[in-house]
C-alpha cells in the first residue's frame, strides 16, 4: 500500500533535517528552562514590580501563535533592528539563531507554570525554615524550593518538551531547513503525501517517545518523598 | 480576682541589662481577629520561658513574630538590643542567631541529615566545609541520631526528625532558640526523646522560649511560665506558683481543665 520507492537519501538529506530538529529542541529547551525559571522566580518574588513583569510576560507571550512569535523575531529583530544576535553574514546561522529565540520566548512560559505550580506542591513550612536559619531570597529559592519544585514537575516538563520538539517545525516559516521543511519540499516534489507524511510522523515520534518515557521514569525515581 | 492581665508594666520597670528579648506593647491582627493584644514580655540571657495557653490564644504568632516570620502592626521587637530589621539582609543575619524548630520539623526534604544541619553554617556563614561537617556529625551525635546523617527526613521517625531540626537550628549557634510546639505532632512515645534535648540545652544555659502543651516540661526546665489567653499575657510566673498558686481566673480554669484527668 505505501510505497517508500521514491525515496532516495542522497537527494533528500533526511537525517541533516531531523539533526537540525534536534538542534532546535535542545538549544530551545536549554533555553526555556533557564529563562522560564527566571520567570518563576520573578512571579513569586516579593518585588511588585517583578511579579507584575513576569505576570505580564506570561499573559502576552503566551497568548500569542508561535508562528507570530517567531516570524515577529525575524522581520522585527532581523530585517528592521538588524539585530543577528552575532551569527555573522550567514543566513541560515541567523534564522536558526532567530527560530530559536522565539521558540525560548514562547516555550518558557509554559516552563514558569509548570514550575510555579511545581513551587505550589512545596509546602510552606520548607520555605520558612529556610528563612529562619538566615537564607535570602534567592538561596530560599536556589537552594531549598526549586531543587524540590523542579522533581515535581518533571512530567508537566515532559510535556512542555514534547509539544517544543513538535513546535520547531514553525521554524521552517523563517526558512530554518528543519524536518518539516524537508517534508515540504518532499511533498511538492514527489507528490507522495501519504508516504511522506507517515515517514516524517514516524521520525517525530522516534524523537519525542524515548525522551518522554525516559523523563517519566526521572519523574517517579526523583519525586521527593515527605 | 479579676481577668485584668497581672504582667508587669515595661514601659514602668526598663528591662534588665541582660534582657536578651524585649518585646514592647507589640500588637497584631489576623483581619478583624487581634491575635496578639499590648504584648509585653522581657527574655534576659540564660533564661527558659515557656509560654502555654489554649489554642487560639496567640502564643504561636508571639513565637513567631520574635524572627518576624510573623509581621506586628505596632510596638517593637528589640533583640540582643538591636531592634528587628524590616525585610532584607539585615533581617537574614538576624535570624541566623535566632535558632527556630516548628511543630511540623520542616526538614528539607531533598536533602540528607547532614545536608539539613550543615545547610546553614555553609550558605549563611560561609563557614569551612570539613569543620562544619565535623561539628554537625558532634551536634548530631549530641542529639542521639548520629548514625542516621545519610539517611533522608522520611526516613526517619517524627521524634528522630525533631532531633534532627534542632541540631540544624544549634548548627547555627543562634543566641536564643524557639520552639513553636516542637512535640504537638509527635507520637507519644516520642515526645520524651524531645524533651529530653531540650532539657539538656536548657541545662546547658541556652536562651530559650518554649510554646507547648507540655506541663511536665513547663514545671521542670522552665525559669518562667507565660499564661497567654485572648491575645493577652494574662500571668506570668514561676513554675510552681504558677501550677500550684495561679493568681488568674483566666489561668485557674484553663489548669482545672488540663491537670485534672
Amino acid at each position: 500500500m505505501l510505497d517508500f520507492s521514491f525515496l532516495d537519501l542522497d537527494e533528500y538529506d533526511l537525517f541533516g533535517a531531523f539533526w537540525m530538529t534536534v538542534q532546535l529542541t535542545v538549544a530551545s529547551a536549554i533555553g526555556s528552562l533557564i529563562w522560564g525559571t527566571v520567570l518563576a522566580a520573578m512571579r513569586v518574588s516579593p518585588v511588585p514590580v517583578m511579579r507584575a513583569f513576569g505576570t505580564l510576560y506570561i499573559n502576552i507571550v503566551r497568548n500569542i501563535p508561535l508562528t507570530i512569535v517567531i516570524v515577529a523575531c525575524a522581520q522585527v529583530l532581523a530585517f528592521r533592528l538588524e539585530i543577528t544576535l552575532g551569527a555573522g553574514p550567514d543566513i541560515d546561522d541567523r534564522n536558526f539563531r532567530l527560530a530559536v529565540l522565539g521558540l525560548v520566548a514562547y516555550t518558557s512560559t509554559f516552563v514558569c507554570e509548570a514550575l510555579r505550580s511545581g513551587i505550589n506542591t512545596v509546602p510552606v513550612g520548607q520555605a520558612e525554615a529556610a528563612r529562619a536559619l538566615g537564607l535570602n531570597f534567592t538561596q530560599v529559592l536556589r537552594l531549598v524550593v526549586l531543587p524540590q519544585a523542579y522533581r515535581s514537575v518533571v512530567a508537566p516538563l515532559a510535556n512542555v518538551l514534547i509539544a517544543l520538539t513538535k513546535n520547531t517545525t514553525v521554524a521552517m516559516a523563517i526558512g530554518v531547513a528543519e524536518a518539516a521543511f524537508l517534508m515540504n519540499e518532499m511533498i511538492e516534489n514527489e507528490a507522495r503525501p501519504l508516504e511522506i507524511g507517515v515517514l516524517f510522523a514516524a521520525g517525530f515520534i522516534l524523537l519525542t517517545l524515548p525522551s518522554g518515557l525516559l523523563l517519566g521514569r526521572l519523574a517517579r525515581k526523583l519525586a521527593v518523598k515527605r | 480576682m479579676s481577668d485584668a492581665p497581672l504582667t508587669k508594666d515595661s514601659a514602668a520597670n526598663p528591662p534588665p541589662a541582660d534582657a536578651l528579648v524585649v518585646l514592647d506593647s507589640v500588637n497584631k491582627h489576623f483581619g478583624a481577629l487581634h491575635v496578639l493584644r499590648d504584648i509585653n514580655l522581657t527574655i534576659t540571657r540564660g533564661e527558659v520561658v515557656v509560654v502555654i495557653g489554649p489554642s487560639g490564644s496567640g502564643k504561636s504568632t508571639l513565637c513567631r513574630a520574635i524572627n518576624r516570620l510573623e509581621t506586628i502592626d505596632s510596638g517593637t521587637i528589640t533583640i540582643d538590643g538591636a531592634p528587628l530589621p524590616a525585610e532584607g539582609r539585615e533581617l537574614a543575619r538576624l535570624r541566623s542567631d535566632v535558632g527556630m524548630v516548628f511543630q511540623s520539623f520542616n526538614l528539607f526534604a531533598h536533602k540528607t541529615v547532614l545536608q539539613n544541619v550543615t545547610l546553614g553554617p555553609l550558605k549563611v556563614r560561609r563557614q569551612n566545609k570539613a569543620e562544619v561537617e565535623a561539628r554537625a556529625r558532634t551536634l548530631l551525635d549530641r542529639v542521639g541520631v548520629g548514625n542516621q546523617a545519610d539517611k533522608y527526613p522520611a526516613q526517619l521517625s517524627g521524634g528522630q526528625q525533631q532531633r534532627v531540626a534542632i541540631a540544624r537550628a544549634l548548627a547555627m549557634e543562634p543566641k536564643v532558640m524557639l520552639f513553636d510546639e516542637p512535640t504537638s505532632a509527635l507520637d507519644p512515645e516520642m515526645i520524651n526523646e524531645v524533651l529530653e534535648v531540650m532539657r539538656q540545652l536548657a541545662r546547658e544555659g541556652m536562651t530559650m522560649v518554649v510554646v507547648t502543651h507540655e506541663m511536665g516540661f513547663a514545671r521542670s526546665a522552665a525559669n518562667r511560665v507565660v499564661f497567654m489567653a485572648d491575645g493577652r499575657i494574662v500571668e506570668e510566673a514561676e513554675p510552681h506558683q504558677f501550677f500550684d498558686n495561679p493568681r488568674s481566673d483566666r489561668a485557674k480554669d484553663f489548669l482545672s481543665k488540663i491537670l485534672q484527668h
